[in-house]
């Protein structure tokens, strides 16, 4: 389980990256925290020419909170999510799932970056910059755009990101005094890719859902929200009967993968368990802020 | 500590004592020293081909292109290596009509399970050789893969092996008699259907070898991540014509084995072919997602059985058919019937009853072998049986601790026979379980369970209690022909300085036989632990012998060397007394000084060394100074030390999700005179958590195509500390009289009823549903679906 060989440069620049990227043909893989690269160099799944090392670009880096959003630089190692005291208090969803994702030597290294650029289906920070309305910055030899989370995640693997562009950076709405937030997996064990997992962003107008952002992992190619589920509580008290219909509109929105050890049926259902307990845990803070 | 006191429980005694591993330091520093980490002067790597189908015959190989690329030294077939090898055939003797199609480094023909090394390519670094591999063009034809184990046993079902004329390795039946008439007529009958799944071991360290062939003085060395050197010394002797005495096989540092590194593999023969090819050290390192499609699996049962009890509720015949698939070929040299044999064997083992009747059938099928591994066919048997009880308990009223209370084993009642034929010496069945009941609080756990439920909380509570096999005497292979040593050797010298060597023919896995057989010897011969250095692993070092396995190192290797260093005591004392003009039975050794009648010092062992070695000139004539004592020791009396034990499970079941979260596990179990009790702990917890593993985590998932479809380790759940639970432990001594240490094994007890004692306890969380579960592991989607929630 050798990887093939291959060439190793470390830009100082997002503009050396583009250049190094140009210069193998675009036979190149951008590498990070190298959680989910190295192995599949190793597997021989990815045999790129030249590995542009970009763990040193310091306009990947940095989490600055700039007007009514959080920006969140995509070298972010997975463990800051976990210590830094501005998403701790302004993206308070992705410190919940942090600890959900891996262990800590993995947190150590991966970055949310590469974890959203990859876009597995299974991983948390995915899920979590839908439910959290975050944009991705996007740069390409053009300059920067912005995308946004729903319009990311394209398919199996598959993200708005072109070849060779790179994902700077995610411009996170900071999280407002009426917003309560959820996050909770169902795993087989502690660390691992979740059977199913969801992260809820409840807009409370007193006992009232104002909006509700859904969105669950590892239940369809592609992160997803959960719209039906979520048109089930806008505007409804939230109290059991609203928590079940939300349940019930699941099936119409999660297409799980089906196999032998986790079949589609049993991520709906636990997807449906998952999404009351998140709910229901809710309903008391809703009631203590009223 | 509670066997009777005797010669070994003096104060101070190294037996019985928690010391730790004198290796623990290095190997926790990263410097232990692994086959992976050596590397030999004009050293090559060997990567494999291997094949992508579960049944496929090799229609051609081309290795034109592969063979000009960078730093590619030779690129070898299975014909290639047959001109060198013997091929081997995995059957024992005594299983009278097993069968097994004779076996190749590299095959010839087909490939008969998927991940099946076929070509061999060996080059300058391993990274090129996966290279090369890549351009080796092999093509094949697909044949049909035999998988279902029913399937394969219709007639006329596709065949694994053409020549054989079935799919059946091996079918053995044991009988008492007169079973169908007592089950018509016994007050309740209970019975089910258990499905255990395929796991394996995941050692830390994955299999390596690095053999070094020298054609010039027709020597081979082998450097081997095996439990036992001895058995491959013979096995390359014999299979590539080199004289045994030519032939060394040296075992570093091994990171865990659990008896998966004692078998014949298909890469390890074909690096030594390719070394005697090249005349070249070549090394072979299997990377993890090799292990999994190339290390043995185990279990893979499937096992119909029903209980029959009388109206009172005792236990009066058991009723079982076991079938079980084996992959492609039987395991060489052990065979892959084994673990069969002792389910039907060990079957209600803790239990007085007469009645028994089974049935095995070993099948062949298109998937890696399965052979032993960490407490063979004993997780099955207890699983089984112990269900059995508990669902028998149910069906007659008792409580399931009452049941057992009334069906084990007396504890004066032996020595005594099982139905299938086990004889055992001493158990202790019944204190085993008053003190699992004491230390779990059995009688609070169920009051607090019936609180619990009423608030819509699951736990469950379950007990399962074992038998084990150690200690086991030529009765295990010797008898069916296998060359495995029953019996060990030791040679325990003095040095010049007075130090203490033994070198012993177990064998260390990272187990700690090694700092046992250490407390031994400076128990034994009255030096302190750390005068003794001890040495194993090397064939040309040590004593031939059995090495570790089927927990064998304690029992026999350290009766080995009790009575070596006992032997060299006497010795010592002969020279003492020399030089002290005394009589030797005036003298003792402790602690290194000659000591009197009355414990007076009277001369160092350094100085008796100093003596015999550099001054003979000063002893008596006539003084033969014999520091260095060789000694053999084989199992006599009982073919197997039985131990025995019992287990606690205590589980919280989130009956909506089918997670089950394991909150303890308590463990009672006795294997005899207790050299290390740490080590003993050790070896227990490990076990617990192998066990826990296949009960909940551990299996390996085939498709219809025969391919593992998970076979890494992301896919494949070994239980991690997260899941684990504190795991307590107690002791029960009972030594066995066969030897003088009295000690049995310890290294199954752990696996062999922990999978049993969480099927109970997760099927009593369930009662409230009415739901019961009897396959492992218990995946959330199988309890989900046993609770109608899927």
């Amino acid at each position: 389980m050798k990887a093939r060989a291959f060439r190793y440069v470390r830009p100082a620049t997002i503009a050396e990256a583009f250049d190094a990227f140009a210069e193998a043909g675009g036979e190149a893989s951008y590498l990070a925290g190298g959680h989910s690269l190295a192995p599949a160099l190793a597997l021989r799944l990815q045999a790129p020419d030249v590995l542009i090392d970009i763990a040193h670009i310091g306009a990947l880096r940095g989490i600055v909170l700039d007007g009514d959003s959080l920006r969140i630089g995509a070298l972010t190692r997975h463990a800051e999510a976990l210590t830094d005291p501005h998403i701790a208090a302004h993206a308070p969803l992705l410190r919940m799932a942090a600890p959900h994702v891996a262990h800590p030597a993995i947190r150590n290294r991966g970055t949310l970056g590469g974890s959203v650029a990859l876009a597995d289906p299974a991983a948390e920070f995915p899920a979590v910059m839908l439910a959290m309305g975050a944009e991705m910055e996007i740069a390409g030899p053009d300059g920067h755009r912005r995308v946004p989370a729903e319009a990311f995640f394209l398919d199996l693997y598959q993200t708005a990101l072109e070849p060779g562009e790179l994902l700077v950076a995610f411009h996170v709405p900071i999280a407002r005094p009426s917003h309560r937030w959820a996050f909770d997996e169902f795993a087989r064990r502690r660390g691992d890719y979740a059977v199913i997992g969801a992260g809820v962003m409840l807009d409370m107008d007193g006992p009232t859902v104002a909006e509700a952002r859904i969105a669950f992992l590892s239940a369809a190619a592609t992160p997803v929200r959960a719209r039906q589920a979520e048109s089930c509580l806008a505007g409804r008290l939230l109290d059991a009967g609203a928590i079940a219909d939300a349940q019930q509109a699941l099936a119409g929105d999660l297409d799980p993968p089906d196999d032998e050890q986790t079949p589609a049926a049993m991520r709906l259902h636990l997807g449906r368990v998952l999404l009351g307990r998140l709910l229901g845990g809710l309903i008391d803070n809703a009631a203590v802020a009223a | 500590m509670n066997a009777p006191l005797g010669a070994l429980d003096r104060p101070n005694s190294y037996i019985g004592r928690s010391v730790s591993r004198p290796n623990a330091k290095r190997l926790l520093a990263g410097k232990g020293r692994y086959v992976t980490d050596l590397v030999l002067p004009r050293m090559v790597h060997a990567a494999f081909l291997r094949s992508p189908y579960a049944h496929a015959r090799i229609v051609s190989v081309d290795a034109e292109a592969a063979r000009t690329m960078p730093g590619v030294r030779l690129i070898a077939t299975g014909g290639d290596l047959a001109r060198i090898c013997q091929p081997w055939t995995g059957t024992l003797d005594h299983f009278k009509g097993m069968k097994s199609a004779p076996q190749l480094p590299l095959p010839v023909g087909k490939a008969t399970w998927a991940g099946q090394a076929v070509v061999a390519i060996v080059a300058d670094t391993r990274a090129q050789a996966e290279d090369a591999a890549e351009a080796v063009m092999v093509e094949f034809e697909e044949l049909p893969p035999v998988i279902d184990i029913d399937a394969a046993r219709e007639p006329g079902a596709d065949r694994v092996a053409e020549e054989l004329g079935d799919n059946i390795c091996f079918h053995a039946k044991l009988d008492t008699g007169g079973i169908d008439g007592l089950f018509a007529t016994a007050a309740h009958v209970v019975e089910e259907e258990f499905l255990f799944g395929r796991h394996t071991a995941v050692t830390l360290e994955p299999r390596a070898i690095l053999a070094d062939y020298e054609a010039s003085e027709e020597r081979l060395t082998v450097h081997h991540a095996t439990q036992t050197p001895f058995q491959f010394q013979d096995l390359y002797s014999r299979h590539f014509g080199i004289p045994e005495a030519q032939v060394r096989v040296v075992a570093p540092d091994i990171g865990g084995s659990f008896g998966m590194k004692l078998h014949v593999y298909h890469e390890d023969m074909a690096v030594v072919g390719l070394s005697i090819l090249l005349g070249r050290p070549v090394k072979f390192v299997a990377d993890r997602i090799e292990s999994f499609v190339s290390d043995i699996h185990a279990r893979d049962h499937r096992v119909r059985a029903r209980m029959a009890i009388d109206a009172a509720g005792t236990i009066i015949g058991m009723d079982v058919d076991d079938v079980t698939a084996i992959g492609a070929f039987s395991t060489y040299p052990r065979t892959s019937a084994v673990e069969g044999n002792q389910v039907i064997r060990l079957m209600g083992a803790p239990y007085r009853f007469g009645n028994y009747r089974a049935e095995l059938s070993v099948v062949f099928q298109n998937k890696v072998q399965t052979s032993q591994y960490r407490a063979v066919g004993h997780p099955i048997a207890a699983a089984v049986t112990e269900r059995l009880v508990d669902m028998a308990a149910a069906r007659a009223g008792l409580d399931p601790a009452v049941m057992r209370e009334r069906n084990l084993i007396a504890d004066d009642a032996y020595p005594c026979e099982s139905p299938t034929g086990y004889r055992f010496e001493a158990l202790s069945h019944q204190e085993c379980l008053a003190r699992l009941k004491a230390m779990m609080d059995y009688d609070g756990l169920r009051a607090e369970q019936a609180v619990l439920r009423a608030k819509g909380i699951h736990r469950g509570i379950g007990i399962a209690s074992f038998v084990e096999i150690s200690n086991p005497s030529p009765a295990f292979y010797g008898i069916g022909g296998a060359r495995i040593s029953a019996q060990d050797g030791a040679v325990v010298k003095v040095t010049p300085s007075g130090e203490v060597r033994c070198l012993i023919s177990v064998t260390e896995q990272g187990q700690g036989t090694e700092t046992i057989i250490g407390q031994i010897v400076a128990d034994q011969l009255g030096v302190a632990r750390e005068k003794v250095r001890v040495i194993t692993g090397d064939t040309e070092v040590t004593p031939h012998g059995g090495a570790t396995w089927a927990c064998r190192g304690a029992g026999i290797g350290g009766e080995t060397a009790l009575r070596a260093a006992r032997a060299l005591k006497a010795n010592v004392l002969k020279v003492a007394a020399a030089i002290l003009q005394a009589r030797t039975d005036e003298l003792d050794l402790l602690d290194g000084w000659i000591v009197d009648a009355v414990g007076q010092q009277r001369l160092s062992l350094a100085d008796v060394a100093r003596i015999a070695y550099f001054r003979s000139d000063t002893l008596p004539p006539g003084t033969e100074a014999q520091l260095t004592v060789a000694h053999h020791f084989a199992p006599q009396g009982y073919p197997f030390a039985f131990t025995n034990g019992i287990q606690g499970c205590h589980v919280e079941l989130d009956a909506e999700t089918g997670f089950v979260k394991i909150l303890k596990h308590w463990v009672v179990e006795d294997c005899g005179r207790i050299i290390n009790p740490l080590l003993v702990d050790e070896q227990v917890r490990g076990g617990v958590v192998q066990g826990l593993g296949a009960a909940f985590f551990e299996e390996c998932l085939y498709d219809a195509a025969g391919q593992l479809t998970n076979g890494s380790l992301a896919d494949y759940l070994v239980p991690m500390a997260c899941e684990m639970p504190d795991i307590e432990i107690d002791h029960v001594e009972t030594p066995t009289l066969d030897t003088i240490l009295g000690a049995k094994g310890c290294g199954e007890a752990g696996t062999a009823a922990a999978s049993a004692a969480a099927l109970n306890a997760v099927n009593d969380a369930m009662t409230p549903f009415g739901a019961t579960i009897a396959q492992i592991p218990m995946t959330p989607a199988r309890l989900l679906r046993a609770l109608g929630r899927i």
